[in-house]
């Protein structure tokens, strides 16, 4: 598997405060990366980063082998960038289908009209929304504007999906059902880097992580090894007693 | 419902509005023509600032550059040339001023165009004294004034058509999704930058085009005259009055507002600025969100579908 995503020496200071430090890994095409880290050890900023949210103070990103250091975000989003965000982010005068339909109005290959109709509520049906698109957002439960934005994501066609701790605050039951559309995304071939706090939804999609600390790398390698890395339980740990 | 009658009753409007010089007299019809030019200004207004947040003083900027264009260039070239020039020019300088300016927020972005519309003043003020040597020029374009009338209430129209179009379509989208949030728009691939400078653009485009139309009912022309700041003042207020999220609000708020200022004018020609600015006041106060605002609480329709315009909020970093 050749790398997607090539993250390159990334540092990101906010004045004095270094929220990356001199980061660099790869995600392969096809691979489910997972981000892991205490919080604040800049997962977020490093999402940020690679969306074009943010500029890096330094350091290069490439896609597919070419540059996107430091592009706005609607240049990065076309050239196959989608993200979910850490607080959810929903369009609030927008009905559900409408949300979708924003999201297929402005990817490279833009449906409209009758086209967009169908392609959202197909959508809106593989994230398990069927029969909603008329709702208004506002309205859905928190796990429901959780799915319209992974759709409004995959609306995009991305070819790297990047998903802020989609899974946090679901339920039991909701988590079950969240690792399982993840885990259809991967099982289609889709390359997703996502920042995660729940180990179990870790374990069951991720063969591969990345862990920071302080803005720094301090693991990279296989799920499991990794999770077990004394010094990866001594940095969660350390947060924990602090 | 409201469409299958709105059509015609709006066509039959039109028709009505157009036959009205061959019934009414000289006074009448120059109120028409003020009538039409502040609703056609009021709504390209709302068209940009309504829509985006971004309030806007630089309404009698382009309007000027119209009125200009027309005095300068009438004798030289054939009158619907010289409006294709003076829109192109409104064009240019719109998105010169939109890349630059854009960035501003808020009350800087209020600001910012106020200056623009006095340095566009000072400007022409400037060359015409220093470099033609002349203050004032005179518009002699033989065509009466049913003629203006005529090519406002077709501009009034088109104004509307595009602004009711640009609401259904791919741009009025992208609207929508910034007003709500920038950061999602920009990652679902809006480019917010164009998407602003282009309705700024298009906005700008129609409010010279106003002005050029408009120039002839002068004859002589002045920067004084045509780039007078109280057209930008009146143009905001009225499309506020109505409320600036709305197709028809502008339209609404600028037909009983023009005429009341013209009766002001007439009636107490000594006190018309003292009156002006109370009743900007009292609109400001009492009507943030419009008369159009005003019959959604009072009958619990949905809330407009963009965000009004009665603060500078939303507008872009
Ligand atoms: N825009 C900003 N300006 C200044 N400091 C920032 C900014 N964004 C993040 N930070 C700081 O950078 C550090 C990393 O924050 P970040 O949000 O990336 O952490 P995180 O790993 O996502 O944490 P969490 O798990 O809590 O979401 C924090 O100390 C944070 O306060
Ligand atoms: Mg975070």
């Amino acid at each position: 598997m050749s790398a997607l995503l090539e993250i390159q020496n990334i540092t990101k200071r906010f004045g004095g405060l270094t929220a990356v430090d001199d980061l660099s890994f790869d995600v392969a095409e096809g691979e489910v990366l997972a981000l892991l880290g205490p919080n604040g050890s800049g997962k977020t900023t490093m999402m940020n980063i690679i969306s074009g949210a943010l500029k890096p103070t330094e350091g290069r990103i490439t896609l597919a082998g070419e540059q996107i250091t430091g592009l706005p975000p609607h240049r990065v989003a076309a050239k196959g960038v989608a993200r979910t965000f850490q607080l959810v982010k929903i369009l609030p005068s927008l009905d559900v289908r409408e949300n979708v339909i924003a999201a297929l109005a402005f990817r490279r290959d833009a449906l409209w009209g009758q086209e967009a109709q169908d392609e959202a509520d197909r959508l809106l049906v593989n994230a398990g929304l069927s029969a909603r698109g008329g709702e208004m957002v506002e309205n859905l439960t928190y796990i429901d504007q959780k799915r319209v934005e992974l759709a409004r994501a995959l609306a995009s066609q991305p070819r790297l999906l990047l998903l802020d701790e989609w899974l946090a605050g679901l339920n039991p039951t909701e988590l079950r059902v969240g690792i399982d559309l993840i885990a259809g995304l991967r099982d289609a071939g889709m390359t997703i880097l996502l920042v995660e706090h729940v180990m179990e939804a870790v374990r069951a999609l991720c063969n591969r992580c990345v862990v920071m600390n302080v803005g720094s790398k301090i693991a990279d390698g296989d799920t499991d090894a990794v999770l077990n890395d004394p010094g990866v339980v001594r940095a969660y740990l350390g947060t924990a007693d602090a | 419902m409201k469409l299958t009658y709105g059509i015609p009753a709006a066509l039959a409007a039109l028709v009505v509005l157009a036959c009205a010089p061959l019934f009414v007299g000289p006074y009448w019809l120059g109120l028409l023509i003020g009538l039409a030019g502040y609703v056609t200004l009021a709504s390209a207004w709302a068209l940009f600032s309504g829509r985006t947040g971004y309030v806007s003083l630089a309404t009698v900027a382009f309007f000027g550059i119209g009125a200009y264009t027309v005095a300068v260039l009438s004798e030289a070239m054939p009158y619907p040339v010289v409006l294709l020039v003076a829109a192109g020019i409104g064009l240019g300088v719109a998105l010169l001023v939109g890349l630059a300016t854009l960035r501003l927020e808020g009350v800087y972005f209020v600001v910012f165009s106020f200056g623009l519309a006095e340095l566009v003043r000072q400007l022409v003020t400037w060359y015409e004294t220093s470099i033609n040597g002349t203050l004032g020029r005179y518009i002699f374009l033989d065509f009466g004034p049913e003629h203006i009338y005529w090519q406002l209430l077709a501009l009034a129209v088109v104004t509307l058509l595009l602004t009711w179009w640009i609401g259904r379509s791919r741009l009025g989208l992208a609207l929508k999704v910034i007003a709500d949030d920038e950061t999602v728009a920009s990652h679902i691939g809006i480019n917010i930058a164009w998407t602003k400078i282009t309705l700024f653009a298009v906005s700008a485009v129609i409010m010279t085009l106003v002005g050029a139309i408009q120039s002839p009912r002068w004859t002589y022309v002045e920067p004084a005259i045509v780039f007078n700041p109280t057209v930008s003042f009146m143009t905001l207020i009225m499309a506020l009055f109505g409320g600036a999220g709305r197709l028809w609000g502008p339209a609404l708020g600028a037909i009983p507002l023009f005429l009341l200022f013209e009766w002001l004018s007439a009636n107490f020609p000594d006190h018309y600025s003292i009156l002006l600015g109370l009743l900007f006041i009292i609109i400001v106060f009492l009507l943030p969100r419009g008369v159009v605002g005003l019959f959604d609480d009072r009958f619990g329709t949905r809330r407009a579908e963009v965000q009004p315009a009665a603060s500078g909020e939303g507008a872009g970093k």
